[in-house]
């Protein structure tokens, strides 16, 4: 009775939470530009929310230490572009490759079809979770000859599957597919910044749901100890298969989504350096947490583009010091920060709990915050 | 030897590089028996569980479970060199086969491990509630978008009655690793349970309990038994529990098979004592 009471206490309050996020993002959304720097910031930290999630679904929670992300997103970025550039525009920009092999567009399509604005935005979701199928096709692809590999071997052989990726990208002979090693550009966005936060809400919203079922605790069984779990039934190969697949699938759609926030797209950007920047979100927020993954992904996205912008150009914090705060000194403290965040937080901010409206109801409630270790892994 | 065992070793041998672990051991159990396997520290008791449950493929010799062969080996690449064992030329003209763990537990044999191996980041309930992943019938897809909800709750419902039955309820939200040992141990067998087995493996379930304890165990072992209709094959160093709980006593010394029979028998048998039992004072 009194589990129940307090259930739907947490729905509502989560219900709660949820619409007052919608209604700030729409105010946002309505009263700045959309050059806005806090737009670009919540687009941006949204997509590499989701890239960070869907690494710590393989890295934190199946234990699998891969390294292939930046292939898997470039993979559904092309995809995406390449299905939703309007035919119109196509000559111009495959202008070196005859106007590309492809003569259509996904978003397009559905905007002749059913309206500006709905079909538009349902084009584009088509395009990106396209892009996402992609990208769990070649999981699946290169998933059984690689998964069998042990941890290092794993980590060079995810990486260097991206970067093989990435080359054979700019390669001339696929130019009328990928542009070759120019620009793609011109393809729709969703033009809010309350698109991007709703649609990968959702999916991160799939991901939680997903390590709280039984195969994510399948997943967690692998990494806590793959003999039990084999002893206990669990298919070892399928379910890290299945990680990997459905990691990368998530991959592909936040590739995709990166790619629109840009603007225009080039292989060149998706390198091992773009990985390392996410697994660094993963390892900060916490491996195992998915609250802390998204947390991260804010505070550093941020802080990196918006908050300490003004450490290289000269007036940081109404401190005018342009002989101290020029090129580089961002870089600096930014990696003091990380060096300091490591030291004080081994597990990174979150460890491997999570924020949740349980744990909020008991913050705000009074009561001892303290129940027993590991705290709740539910949201 | 009447009624059809319900697991059978023919002449299995596991050998590693030039050391053999269990050499040319033949045993069976059949349905509804505890037999136990015993014998001094390195004589390869383990190492015939994990040839039974698919952790190694044997190098010789054939596992039987409900008289289908579910393991065939005979000695290949560098082995056929090497070989110290027996009857290899047996299963020379055998198709070899050579399941992976999770293959033997489905068809309805689980075990617990001598140095625990509880998932350790999970809660105990948890514990229990994975090991039954391997039932269940949802997909993934089913699984994340909750369509399965009579099937999770039939999962929930079994594993409370598992944790009920052990008394361990009411740490069920408690960190499995954060139990004391003996706990551990039961709980390892709570999860064995999830899998709905026909045969048990047990591999030193009474070590570093009390006497007490080690009796209290032996009473629920064969509780369990009766209940789920269990076969259960146990390797245990505590004398006391193998002779009060056990049907039959497999004795094993350097992977060689010295004695078999009822605990009168073992207890009697002057190759045991030599071997096992003049040492067992100090365990
Ligand atoms: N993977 C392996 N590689 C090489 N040798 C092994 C391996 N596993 C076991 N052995 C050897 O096989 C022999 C039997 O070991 P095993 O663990 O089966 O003994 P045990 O009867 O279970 O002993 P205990 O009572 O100490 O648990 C030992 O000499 C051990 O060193
Ligand atoms: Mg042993």
């Amino acid at each position: 009775m009194i589990r129940n009471n307090e259930k739907r206490k947490e729905t509502i309050l989560g219900i709660f939470l949820l619409l007052l996020l919608l209604a700030v993002m729409t105010f946002i959304d309505a009263k700045l530009p959309s050059y806005h720097i806090a737009i670009k910031v919540i687009k941006k930290a949204s997509v590499y929310a989701l890239v960070a999630v869907s690494m710590n679904l393989l890295n934190g929670f199946t234990g699998l230490f891969s390294l292939g992300q930046a292939g898997f997103m470039l993979l559904g970025a092309y995809t995406y572009a390449v299905l939703s550039i309007p035919v119109g525009k196509r000559a111009g920009v495959y202008q070196y490759f005859d106007g590309g092999w492809i003569q259509f567009s996904i978003p397009e399509f559905f905007s002749e079809h059913l309206g500006e604005t709905f079909g538009l935005n349902m084009g584009i979701i088509i395009a990106l979770l396209l892009g996402g199928l992609v990208a769990a096709f070649f999981a699946y692809l290169i998933g059984l000859p690689v998964l069998r590999l042990k941890s290092d071997y794993l980590a060079i052989a995810t990486l260097g599957f991206a970067e093989i990726l990435r080359a054979f990208f700019q390669w001339k002979k696929l130019g009328p597919l990928t542009n070759g090693s120019n620009l793609l550009k011109s393809y729709p966005d969703f033009g809010s910044a309350t698109g991007y936060i709703v649609l990968i809400g959702i999916f991160i919203a799939l991901i939680v749901l997903l390590v709280n079922s039984t195969y994510g605790r399948a997943f967690k069984a692998i990494r806590d100890d793959e003999i039990a779990a084999e002893a206990m039934g669990i298919n070892l190969a399928k379910h890290k298969r299945m990680a990997f697949i459905i990691s990368s699938f998530f991959a592909g759609i936040g590739g995709g989504m990166l790619a629109m926030y840009m603007g225009t797209l080039q292989a060149l950007s998706f390198k091992s350096t773009m990985t390392y920047e996410i697994l660094l979100v993963v390892v900060m927020g916490g491996i195992g947490s998915i609250t802390g993954s998204v947390i991260t992904s804010f505070l550093y996205i941020a802080s990196m583009e918006w908050l300490l912008r003004g450490l290289d150009s000269g007036t940081f914090l109404g401190i005018n010091a342009p002989g101290l705060f020029k090129n580089g000194f961002r870089m600096a403290v930014v990696s003091l920060i990380i060096m300091v965040v490591v030291l004080f937080f081994s597990k990174g901010i979150m460890g491997d709990r999570e924020f949740s409206v349980k744990g909020l109801i008991r913050l705000f409630g009074g009561k001892k915050a303290k129940e027993n270790a590991g705290g709740d892994g539910n949201v | 030897m009447s009624e059809n065992p319900i697991l059978r070793l023919e002449n299995v041998t596991m050998q590693f590089g030039g050391v053999v672990a269990v050499n040319n051991l033949s045993l069976h159990v059949n349905p509804g028996e505890i037999v136990a396997l015993i014998g001094p520290n390195g004589a390869g008791k383990t190492t015939a569980f994990n040839c039974i449950t698919g952790v190694y493929q044997p190098t010789n010799g054939i596992v039987e479970f409900e008289g289908k062969p579910i393991v065939v080996a005979h000695p290949e690449g560098k082995m056929k060199k090497l070989y110290a064992g027996e009857n290899a030329e047996l299963y020379m003209s055998r198709h070899p086969i050579d399941p992976t763990p999770d293959k033997i537990t489905k068809l309805g044999i689980a075990r617990t491990f001598q140095n625990i191996r509880l998932w350790k980041s999970m809660t105990v309930f948890d514990n229990v509630l994975t090991a039954k992943h391997m039932l269940a019938k949802q997909n993934v897809f089913s699984a994340t978008l909750r369509l399965a909800r009579a099937e999770d709750k039939q999962m929930a419902e079994e594993t409370e009655a598992l944790l009920a039955e052990q008394d361990l309820l009411k740490y069920r939200d408690d960190l499995a690793t954060s139990l004391p040992y003996g706990l551990q141990r039961r709980l390892e067998i709570a999860r064995a349970l999830a899998t709905k087995p026909k045969l048990l493996l047990l591999d030193e379930p009474a070590a570093g309990m009390n006497p007490q304890e080690t009796q209290e165990l032996g009473e629920f072992v064969a509780q369990i038994k009766e209940k789920y209709g269990l076969s259960i094959l146990l390797i245990e160093h505590h004398m006391d529990f193998v002779m009060n709980f056990s049907d039959r006593i497999y004795a094993i010394d350097f992977g060689k098979l010295i004695c078999s029979g009822t605990p009168d028998v073992i207890a009697n048998d002057q190759r045991v004592i030599d071997a096992y039992l003049g040492v067992s004072e100090d365990e």
